[in-house]
């Protein structure tokens, strides 16, 4: 049992008329951790984020700091900080002026301050020689990381994320979510991140909440959410998937309507259910010999698309009236569009899912 | 050979850029910088002349010294300096208010700050003379209703200024908007949620934000302001005089062109000096969002 958690949220719900932007989520974020909310758009990660900060109030539940009840202190009061989505830095500062902001708030002296500042730049990988420039002539990149510096110099306890690198270009967006994370291990500080992005969650993140319709679908580990996702959505979300609808037999077998064949389905399954999803990630699908000999879950197709993704390949296999995605590394002697292929997977590979 | 064709490029981009421009040109020449020239060779005619080509003198601005117009220069630029001010005290909050607003909403309330552009200004403010005055509307209601009312509210300077800020209302409304239309939401929420306080917000964010905003409205009001008369003559009825009915008066009663060419051109050095000392501060691209 970990200490006691940093912030706290109780049937938080907050509506906006009739509708339930957040819907009863209840959560804790530990000392020192990496959150990442991650879900699609309109699920309620931003309005969440916004109670968080301070600067929407829950309309029931309670959000409590370090045990204390924080639901109607503004924003200027809380010991947080946020990266907001537009950065909203101050334009017409430099980018100094942006970073000493908080402490100029704090009426820390002017002397202190400027040391603190370029701490904050060292920090978020912008040269010393940035300190005099007017923000609007900084790039996308630089901008991103005066925001970063700006919410470090503050010092909060906890600092939030509203996806800040959804703006950025792919390479960046790498390299900046490494040195947000890299920045979150050497300030040891509490980082909550939400993104729409599976990929930045994973990379960053210690725990990750799935949020669906407002409420949280699952909690976990980057690991634990890949392989063993609570329901359809956060599987389906998480990457992409096979997905097969099945029927289970009165023996406990699973028969594939569309493909007309039976399934062996993983071995630690329910019986209390007679319809169901069966869904297998595309990396856990393997193209099959023919003369191999095996025999559980292998089927044959036409191979009709395929897809490079730099060292991995991917096909797309069309079985009776279901298709497949099958994804492999990429070496000589692979079949090509048009070829007969055999494929399967692991029973123990596969993910089933009552309706 | 491509140095030739570029240089043809630049010429035919200017000539076209030219061509479109004529006009305004053509009307800025008839219109405006032609009176001005005009008015300016007049005020250095002899006293009472006609023709604009007799003798240069400076006799009309020694008079002008001599003569106390420094009187209607004081109130003129008292009553822009001071309907300005009330201006943007009263458009800063009431913009404010109108952004929050946004659809229907919004547009209807521009629609009533606006609406009142439509009837010429003169008989607007005689609509309040008859509001004001003794006897007039308010006067006689509360009469009628509790046997006693204020009597005359016009004929004083108050009800100048009040004229003054009633008919320039637009003219710092919609600026000090378009200026706080660029203080962004977010920008704001940033500040306070690095632990600015709602004074800070105000003083370190909102104001240098839309400070272009409210620095054109400034400029716009005194410089109309200052050439202001229609209230002074209705609402104040001679209890002062600015230096635009000194103008007009000059012009007409006195029949002295020249003096009248003067005080113009004494004015829009007043009304100049404040545009230049504005321009260097704004720049208009930014508050037009084309950059």
């Amino acid at each position: 049992m970990p200490a006691e958690p940093i912030m706290e949220l109780l049937g938080v719900d907050k509506y906006f008329g009739n509708l339930a932007a957040v819907n009863q989520i209840t959560l804790a974020f530990e000392e020192g951790e990496f959150f990442t909310l991650v879900g699609p758009s309109g699920s309620g990660k931003t309005t969440l984020l916004r109670m968080l900060a301070g600067m929407d109030k829950p309309t029931r539940g309670d959000i409590l700091l370090r045990g204390e009840r924080v639901n109607d202190r503004p924003a200027n009061w809380r010991p947080t900080c946020m990266v907001f989505q537009s950065l909203a830095l101050f334009p017409h500062m430099t980018v100094g002026g942006n970073v000493e902001y908080p402490l100029k708030c704090r009426g820390t002296p002017p002397s202190e301050r400027k040391e603190r500042a370029v701490r904050c730049l060292e920090l978020s990988h912008l040269p010393i020689s940035y300190y005099d420039r007017p923000v609007t002539t900084c790039s996308g990149g630089e901008r991103q990381r005066v925001a970063l510096a700006r919410a470090l110099a503050f010092d909060p306890e906890i600092l939030f994320f509203d996806e800040p690198l959804s703006a950025i270009d792919y390479r960046l967006r790498k390299t900046l979510e490494k040195e947000i994370k890299d920045i979150q291990r050497e300030t040891k500080k509490t980082f909550v991140y939400i993104t729409h992005s599976l990929e930045e969650a994973m990379v960053m993140s210690d725990r990750i909440g799935v949020m669906r319709d407002g409420g949280l679908a699952q909690i976990g580990s980057p690991h634990e959410i890949y392989s063993n996702p609570v329901n359809r959505f956060v599987c389906e979300f998480m990457g992409e998937v096979n997905s097969i609808a099945v029927t289970r037999g009165n023996g406990g077998e699973l028969w594939c309507e569309s493909m007309g064949a039976a399934i062996t389905p993983p071995s630690s399954v329910e019986t209390s259910f007679r319809q169901g999803t069966l869904m297998i990630r595309p990396e856990n699908m393997r193209l099959v010999n023919p003369d191999e000999g095996r025999s559980t879950n292998v089927f044959s197709g036409e191979l009709f698309n395929e897809y490079v993704l730099g060292s991995r390949i991917q096909y797309q296999i069309r079985c009776k009236n279901d298709t497949f995605l099958v994804e492999r590394l990429r070496e000589a002697g692979l079949p090509k569009s048009g070829d007969q292929v055999s494929f399967g997977w692991n029973p123990e590979d596969s993910m089933l899912f009552p309706e | 050979m491509d140095s030739q064709k570029s240089i043809s490029r630049v010429w035919s981009s200017l000539s076209s850029g030219l061509l479109c421009s004529a006009p305004l040109f053509v009307l800025l020449g008839l219109g405006f910088f032609g009176p001005l020239a005009l008015v300016m060779l007049y005020s250095v005619q002899p006293r009472g002349s006609f023709s604009p080509f007799g003798t240069p003198t400076l006799e009309n601005y020694i008079d002008i010294i001599e003569q106390a117009f420094y009187l209607s220069f004081g109130w003129s630029l008292l009553l822009a300096i001071i309907s300005t001010a009330l201006l943007l005290i009263i458009c800063y909050p009431l913009a404010l208010a109108l952004k929050r607003y946004s659809g229907g909403m919004a547009d209807t309330l521009t629609l009533l700050v606006v609406a009142p552009l439509f009837v010429a200004e003169n008989i607007r403010l005689q609509g309040w003379v008859l509001f004001f005055d003794k006897a007039g509307f308010l006067d006689g209601s509360l009469n009628y209703l509790f046997g006693f009312g204020p009597g005359s509210l016009v004929n004083n300077v108050p009800s100048i200024v009040f004229g003054m800020v009633y008919i320039y209302l637009p003219f710092m409304l919609f600026p000090v908007l378009l200026g706080l239309s660029n203080v962004p939401t977010d920008v704001r929420e940033a500040a306070l949620d690095l632990g600015a306080s709602k004074w800070r917000i105000f003083r370190d964010i909102e104001i240098p934000l839309a400070m272009p905003g409210i620095l054109i409205g400034s400029l716009l009001c005194f410089v109309i302001s200052l050439g202001a008369f229609s209230e002074a003559k209705f609402l104040g009825k001679g209890v002062i005089v600015t230096i635009a009915q000194d103008i007009e008066s000059a012009f007409s009663y006195g029949q002295n062109w020249p003096r009248g060419s003067a005080l113009a051109v004494l004015l829009i050095i007043l009304a100049g000096t404040a545009v230049f000392f504005a321009m260097r501060k704004i720049d208009l691209n930014k508050v037009l969002g084309t950059r």
